[in-house]
């Protein structure tokens, strides 16, 4: 190491950074591959969660199985439901219902929302239940190995389809948009200030939020394609990524292959465990 | 525009313990102030070393886009 370099040691450090305050410390580094996008994720929610200054004892957060489900249990400092694949969404809806004072917040993959889960989610935005649900989609099964999911993009190579995945992906953020959710956006890693921006619109919204994001998993997945390194996926993000407004001006043709990022989804509709309660106080003073 | 001129004293902070060596924060830091560090840590990555600290403007990119939480910006 040159002379010159300022490095500051451990000693000569002015203040940790100051969103550890949110993390279990103890545990960290965390057990994301190096280059994994779930940390980025974890750093944009934390932001959010600082700058709203939420107190995590308020929250509540539901997961489920898979990579994405490790963001919040057992790094984020928070009451942390950890449970079977494929369920978070089932295991929250309980949760807002009993305890409608506390933020449910659902973090969680693609195969965990998308796949086996995708009938709950598409129900739980119906409801337009008040919780914020953030899926990871890094287009496949990376724990187990980069399994094809339904997120896969048309024609990459998988684990499981080495020849080519012949399925065409899932539009999870517009099937929840179709599907009645208040408030839902889609963004991906490269764009760390909007998503944080984006986090913090979606908890404060009145109802079921939902973000997309796309996160870069460059060892599972990045080994099927050649994009061994994280910038990699970065640079594909920032170069194939088109803004909502301006992809309303181009054709099918045109968006081929590009993903849309930004606000998909904004509105205003009763929420459901508000109307829960009122039928309750209806029929309990009879 | 001379950003040197406006800028306030700062300090990159970089927690090398909690590195992984992905190496974002070096390729989209805007203004090149990170470079990679040419001693290992204590699993065997290389974490950036600050090259050019005069450059930085703050905007704390390499902050919110580390995903191990090594990097942050002081501002005094």
């Amino acid at each position: 190491m040159k002379d010159d370099v300022i490095i500051p040691g451990p000693e000569k450090r002015l203040k940790p950074h100051r969103l550890l305050k949110f993390l279990r410390q103890e545990i960290l580094p965390t057990t994301f591959c190096p280059g994994c996008g779930c940390g980025t994720v974890l750093n944009g929610f934390a932001q959010a969660v600082d700058e709203l200054g939420i107190d995590p004892k308020d929250m509540v957060f539901v997961t489920g199985i898979g990579c994405s489900s490790w963001i919040p249990s057992p790094y984020f400092k928070g009451d942390t439901l950890h449970t079977t694949h494929g369920r978070p969404i089932a295991f929250a809806t309980g949760v807002k219902i009993m305890r409608p004072d506390l933020k449910v917040v659902v973090i969680a993959g693609d195969g965990d929302i998308a796949g086996i889960g995708g009938n709950h989610l598409i129900h739980a935005a119906r409801r337009n239940i008040d919780m914020t649900v953030l899926m990871v989609n890094n287009w496949n099964y990376g724990m187990t190995g980069g399994q094809v999911s339904p997120t896969t993009p048309f024609g990459v190579p998988t684990t499981t389809t080495p020849y080519d995945n012949v399925e065409h992906p899932l539009e999870a953020a517009e099937l929840v948009a179709a599907a009645g959710a208040n408030y839902v956006s889609r963004w991906t890693t490269y764009h760390v200030f909007p998503l944080m921006e984006s986090i913090q619109k979606a908890l404060q919204v009145d109802g079921f939020s939902f973000i997309e994001i796309l996160s870069q998993c460059p060892v599972s997945y990045g080994k099927m394609v050649d994009m061994r390194k994280a910038s990699d996926f970065l640079k594909f993000y920032r170069d194939q990524s088109v803004r909502v407004h301006k992809a309303k001006a181009m054709s099918a043709e045109e968006l081929e292959g590009k993903i849309v990022v930004g606000k998909l989804m904004e509105r205003e509709r009763t929420e459901f465990t508000a109307s829960l309660r009122r039928i309750n106080e209806r029929f309990r003073k009879g | 525009m001379h950003l040197q001129d406006t800028k306030v004293q700062r300090m990159i902070e970089i927690n090398e313990e909690l590195c992984k060596g992905c190496d974002i924060c070096i390729d989209f830091c805007p203004l090149e102030v990170l470079a990679i560090s040419a001693s290992i840590n204590r699993r065997g990555y290389y974490p950036p070393e600050v090259v050019n600290e005069e450059k930085c403007i703050g905007c704390r990119l390499c902050e919110l886009v580390c995903p191990e939480f090594a990097i942050t910006i002081c501002n005094e």
